[in-house]
């Protein structure tokens, strides 16, 4: 005996009948999945890689103000600086010898809207991104001298601007970039480094002294304004650094230093450790990723209801086919399961396509906190949403086949079977 | 039972005993459609009924293949009484015992012819595309086994509902008014195409119509308005035609 086509061929058929409402239903469940897919995979991804991504620092020491605007400046390059601290503070912090690193950040200019960060060599030296890894300049390239104009690029630097070693450029003023805000100083590219999927992809390092050089640099290290002058050697008591980026010894360190400077100290910030920082910032935004979660399951129940209405006006064209079915000898739950089924199998080629929705919001966004902080989310990494929302978007999909297939399961035979004799 | 044709002579592959069947009317009133205190048909006999409109013929054929429930009485079917069993046992021997052409074909529409026949078949003994396509090409339409009914002449549309109705080789056929929509060429040719093929099969036929020309082919024909008592029932007509 061949195989039986079953109420597998009930479905295949009425799907065929009812295809542009079918295609449609499908569409709308691939919205669904697709969102739900994205809001909780982003949602999880960004605080992964905000919180625990490639920052390579434990602590980051600046002005007294805000933490989470001391990481978000020094370590995503987003906000401003709170403000400058003593040249002092660079070098007693790098003598402690529970600090296995310290290294000073410059901020305050751009180049075509990238951050310009003055720095010592350590942070091609000694600096560790993640474990094993450092800032490396690509072949042919170098990393500056720290007396020359010179400056190493980020990968996605390069790429967007164009920049190649050999090059040179012209800082520009201010974290905003402003072509009236050009710098006169002119820098050469010596290195574009490796790309490292981290904020340090979109940085321009220069050597901190040409940074203090540049034209229209006022220092107050010492509390009064100094100018620097070219061929004469800068004062440490008149330098001043925006943040000085730490790597410790051990977590007791943090806890110590979190004590000295946070608690009881009140010139200064501690930014420790950086993911509670911005697990911090998460946690208050994290109402955002709740509306969005929420529109998200709004849009499900949405898709539900497209299948059960897609489904439910097909009912009344459909009596007869089952009055049919059943006097054939089909019981009724045969004819009520083919209609869960049906449902199931348009929620089905949603789920489909809701991993190309997925695939195509992930891109976007992830393309979009590429460009905007260097930090790169793992799109196609198989993560619990991408698992969850599809079952539970199959599960209420055939939820929504029950309400037909119970009008299925009541149909009349006798008086569908018109006419009578 | 017995089901071999030897062990079969003088027994009934439907026996109808007491049957009993009202209608609420949406007044509320209890309109009595059927009364039958007895009527049965052998194993591969083939009997007509006739009956006006009205009279209760679709009803009975209803009840007899466990479509409708009857008030009271039994239907017994290849010596099941089928008033007795549960809905999805009735179901089953509906599709295991029972073939049903109906007037208008009741074909499913976005179904090929084979698929139509195979369907038939998916109930009862299970789907065997060889036995639906032989069927098909026993009521001669083995070049239209993937035309859909919309695709076929209304005689075959009947044949393809003959075939799917034998196609479980039930042990008895119901046909309701089957020439009904055929003009009278097509008519006679689906009539012989439904006797022949139960013959071949060894099924019964138990045939209702209100054709004269089709009632005239038949050996035995029942009139409905004689063996149903039933008072609320239209009257039968005054001239049949009957052997």
């Amino acid at each position: 005996m061949s195989k039986s086509p079953g109420i597998g061929l009930i479905v295949r058929r009425s799907l065929r009948h009812h295809a542009l409402s079918t295609t449609i239903t499908a569409v709308s469940v691939a919205l669904a999945t697709g969102l739900v897919m994205s809001v909780f995979a982003i949602d999880r991804q960004t605080r992964d890689a905000f919180t625990g991504g490639p920052v390579g620092f434990d602590a980051v020491l600046g002005a007294r103000g805000s933490q989470l605007q001391l990481v978000l400046n020094t370590v995503f390059q987003l906000e401003t600086s709170p403000g400058n601290i003593p040249w002092s503070v660079y070098t007693a912090i790098s003598h402690n010898p529970s600090v296995s690193l310290a290294i000073p950040f410059a901020v305050g200019d751009n180049y075509h809207g990238f951050r310009i960060v003055g720095t010592t060599t350590q942070m091609f030296t000694d600096f560790e991104y993640t474990k094993g890894h450092k800032l490396t300049p690509e072949a042919g390239g170098r990393i500056f001298n720290d007396t020359a104009k010179e400056g190493v690029i980020g990968a996605m630097v390069a790429r967007q601007t164009g920049l190649r070693v050999g090059d040179t450029f012209h800082p520009y003023h201010g974290v905003i970039y402003d072509t009236a805000q050009m710098h006169k100083e002119q820098f050469t590219v010596v290195g574009v480094l490796k790309q490292t999927n981290s904020p340090s992809d979109r940085v321009v390092w220069i050597p901190i002294d040409a940074d203090f050089r540049i034209a229209g640099h006022v220092l107050r290290g010492s509390g009064t304004i100094y100018r620097p002058q070219p061929g004469v050697e800068i004062p440490d008591a008149n330098k001043e650094v925006s943040a000085v980026m730490l790597k410790f010894r051990t977590a007791k360190t943090g806890f110590m230093l979190d004590q000295q400077i946070n608690k009881q100290g009140k010139d200064l910030t501690l930014a420790w450790p950086i993911a509670r920082v911005m697990a911090d910032l998460f946690n208050k935004i994290g109402w955002v990723s709740r509306v969005l979660q929420l529109v998200a399951y709004l849009v499900v129940v949405v898709a539900a209801g497209s299948i059960l209405a897609s489904i439910y006006n097909t009912m009344n064209e459909r009596r007869r086919e089952f009055a049919i079915l059943r006097a054939l000898g089909a019981r009724r739950w045969t004819v009520s399961s083919a209609i869960v089924l049906e449902a199931a199998a348009i929620t089905l080629m949603g789920i489909v396509g809701g991993f190309v929705v997925y695939g195509a919001i992930l891109a976007v966004v992830t393309e979009v906190i590429r460009v905007e902080t260097g930090v790169v989310l793992n799109a196609f990494q198989i993560s619990p949403p991408m698992i969850i929302a599809p079952i539970g978007m199959l599960l209420i999909g055939a939820l929504a086949g029950l309400a037909p297939a119970f009008k299925a399961y009541g149909t009349d035979v006798a008086s569908n079977l018109s006419p009578t004799s | 039972m017995t089901d071999s044709p030897a062990g079969r002579i003088g027994q009934h592959v439907l026996e109808v005993q007491h049957l009993k069947k009202s209608y609420l009317s949406p007044e509320g009133e209890r309109t009595d459609i059927l009364d039958i205190p007895g009527f049965t048909v052998g194993y591969e006999e083939q009997v007509a009924m006739r009956g006006p409109s009205g009279s209760g013929k679709t009803t009975l054929l209803n009840i007899i293949a466990g479509i409708l429930q009857p008030d009271s009485g039994t239907v017994s079917i290849a010596g099941t009484n089928t008033t007795n069993l549960p809905e999805a046992a009735r179901d089953r021997h509906r599709a295991r015992h029972l073939g049903y052409v109906f007037q208008t074909f009741n074909l499913l529409h976005g179904y090929s012819a084979l698929e139509n026949v195979l369907l038939g078949m998916m109930f009862g003994q299970g789907s065997d595309a060889q036995v639906a396509q032989s069927l098909l090409e026993r009521v001669g339409l083995g070049n239209r086994l993937k035309h859909r009914p919309s695709q076929l002449s209304v005689g075959q549309q009947q044949r393809v509902a003959v075939a799917r109705a034998l196609a479980n080789r039930p042990q008895l056929v119901l046909a309701d008014e089957p020439t009904g929509n055929l003009d009278r060429r097509h008519g006679h040719d689906a009539l012989m195409l439904i006797r022949d093929v139960c013959r071949d099969q060894g099924a019964a036929l138990l045939l209702v119509s209100h054709d004269p020309e089709v009632l005239g082919a038949f050996e035995r024909v029942e009139d409905l308005s004689v063996l149903n008592h039933a008072a609320d029932v239209a009257p039968a007509p005054s001239v049949t035609a009957s052997r």
